[in-house]
């Protein structure tokens, strides 16, 4: 940081950085006491609710958020759509430092974390859903470093170990491809074990789907909603290729978010229909599914339509914004709010303000990371020393 | 009027009924909302 001070002439203390700066701080103490002092002095979490925020909020939508790296890589590898590569290496990045927190995050919650590779070593369920989790998102984390590995090598001049890599694209795509559609689907899955705790609106027998779907949408829409924020605090970082692209990006993406969103409330409705729950929706867990399912699945998909119709960049990244919340509720409804429904309401989880410090520190140590990386490495810009892949 | 189901059979002729026309909806209003979509890329092209 003080070298971006010094090549950039601003000043460390920004409101930014003091604000970021008391988060970590405040972050690592409750760390010290998460790990020496245990669960219990942190968190809310029981054995009603063993799943707090830290895997609703940090693991299911942290992977969902991330889903921009393998949606964007296959349109325009996969599906040769040449004209978002620019898209490509900020989706790659916010994935890969997406699914570095997630893989934080569980820390947390697991704890003993030398114990990160007893998945692999210490047990034989290759049919539990948690132990192909594990798997795809070591694997897939591994794929992101790999994909993410030129702009580092790039700025390191290593021309060699980078023409190498390059070479791999394709399959790293392929992999990638694969890899998330199997975990991001899985995380849907594990649910499907709680069919008496999840309330019947939001359980059905198609959750691998939707979490699978909606993990496309919420790709689209935050490579949107990252492109918008970088636009905004890193102009100055973008050659001409990213400026000129950016309106194009947000068009074809917004197009494509929108009739995926339409598709995914298709199968919500009929998901709806084959549990015979139409009587719900007149309860009060009903209104609330009905707020998610018009509010944040129908709304952003005709306003993603109209703002593609119209041109119009402002609704589509307003859209964005609005859909990435969407998912965000989503997620937090099948983890917390529609699960263990039938509790009385001393029995429900409510996070410990511990919890909530961890969640923001780890989003805010993503969003330093992304700083540090773009204000250094050719990921908004092509290194006029190498040809773009 | 209150509709009455006992056996497994009605249940699924039930819901069957009501998801196919759903579905023979959902298909023809998807096509509708991609005409929609795409109407004004025709229009340029």
């Amino acid at each position: 940081m003080s070298d971006e001070a010094a090549t950039t002439g601003k000043p460390l203390l920004t409101p930014f950085n003091v604000i970021a700066g008391i988060i970590v701080v405040l972050g690592l103490i409750v760390t010290v006491l998460r790990f020496t002092v245990g669960l219990d002095a942190v968190t809310n979490l029981s054995d009603y609710n063993p799943w707090g925020i830290w895997i609703g909020f940090d693991l299911l939508v942290g992977v969902a958020l991330a889903a921009g790296g393998y949606v964007t890589s296959a349109a325009v590898y996969l599906f040769g759509m040449k004209k978002y590569h620019s898209a490509v290496r900020p989706a790659i990045l916010t994935g890969f430092l997406g699914y570095t927190l997630v893989v934080i995050a569980l820390h947390y919650d697991v704890g003993r974390p030398w114990r990160l590779p007893y998945p692999f070593i210490m047990q034989r369920g290759t049919t539990s859903l948690l132990f192909e989790v594990a798997a795809c998102v070591a694997l897939y984390l591994t794929v992101l470093f790999i994909e993410f590995s030129p702009a580092a090598m790039e700025w390191l001049g290593l021309k060699r170990a980078r023409k190498l890599v390059v070479r791999l694209t394709i399959l790293l795509t392929i992999f990638g491809v694969v890899l998330s559609t199997l975990h991001q689907s899985s995380l849907g899955a594990l649910f499907l074990i709680a069919p008496a705790k999840l309330h019947p609106l939001w359980y059905s027998p198609y959750l691998p789907v939707y979490f699978f779907v909606s993990s496309i949408i919420a790709g689209l829409s935050m490579v949107i909603f990252e492109s918008t924020l970088s636009h905004r605090y890193f102009a100055d970082k973008m050659d001409a290729a990213h400026l000129k692209e950016k309106d194009t990006v947000a068009l074809g993406f917004g197009k494509a978010a929108s009739l995926v969103l339409a598709g995914y409330f298709i199968i919500k409705v009929i998901g709806v229909s084959e549990g015979n729950n139409w009587h719900l929706l007149s309860t009060n867990y009903g209104l609330w599914f009905l707020v998610e399912l018009l509010g944040f699945v129908a709304l952003p998909c005709f306003l993603y339509a109209v703002g593609v119709r119209d041109k119009n960049i402002k609704l589509i990244k307003w859209t964005a914004a609005w859909t990435v919340l969407g998912l965000v509720v989503n997620r937090l409804n099948i983890s917390l709010v529609a699960f263990n429904w039938h509790l009385p309401a001393s029995e429900r989880y409510f996070p410990h303000w511990m919890e909530i410090v961890i969640t923001v520190f780890l989003v805010t140590l993503g969003v330093l990371a992304f700083r540090f990386i773009v204000t250094r490495m050719p990921i908004l810009y092509s290194h006029p020393d190498y040809e773009d892949h | 009027m209150e509709e009455s189901i006992h056996t497994l059979q009605e249940y699924m002729f039930h819901t069957e009924s009501i998801t196919y026309i759903l579905i023979i909806g959902a298909l023809l209003g998807i096509t509708f909302f991609w005409l929609f979509l795409s109407q004004r890329d025709d229009d340029e092209e």
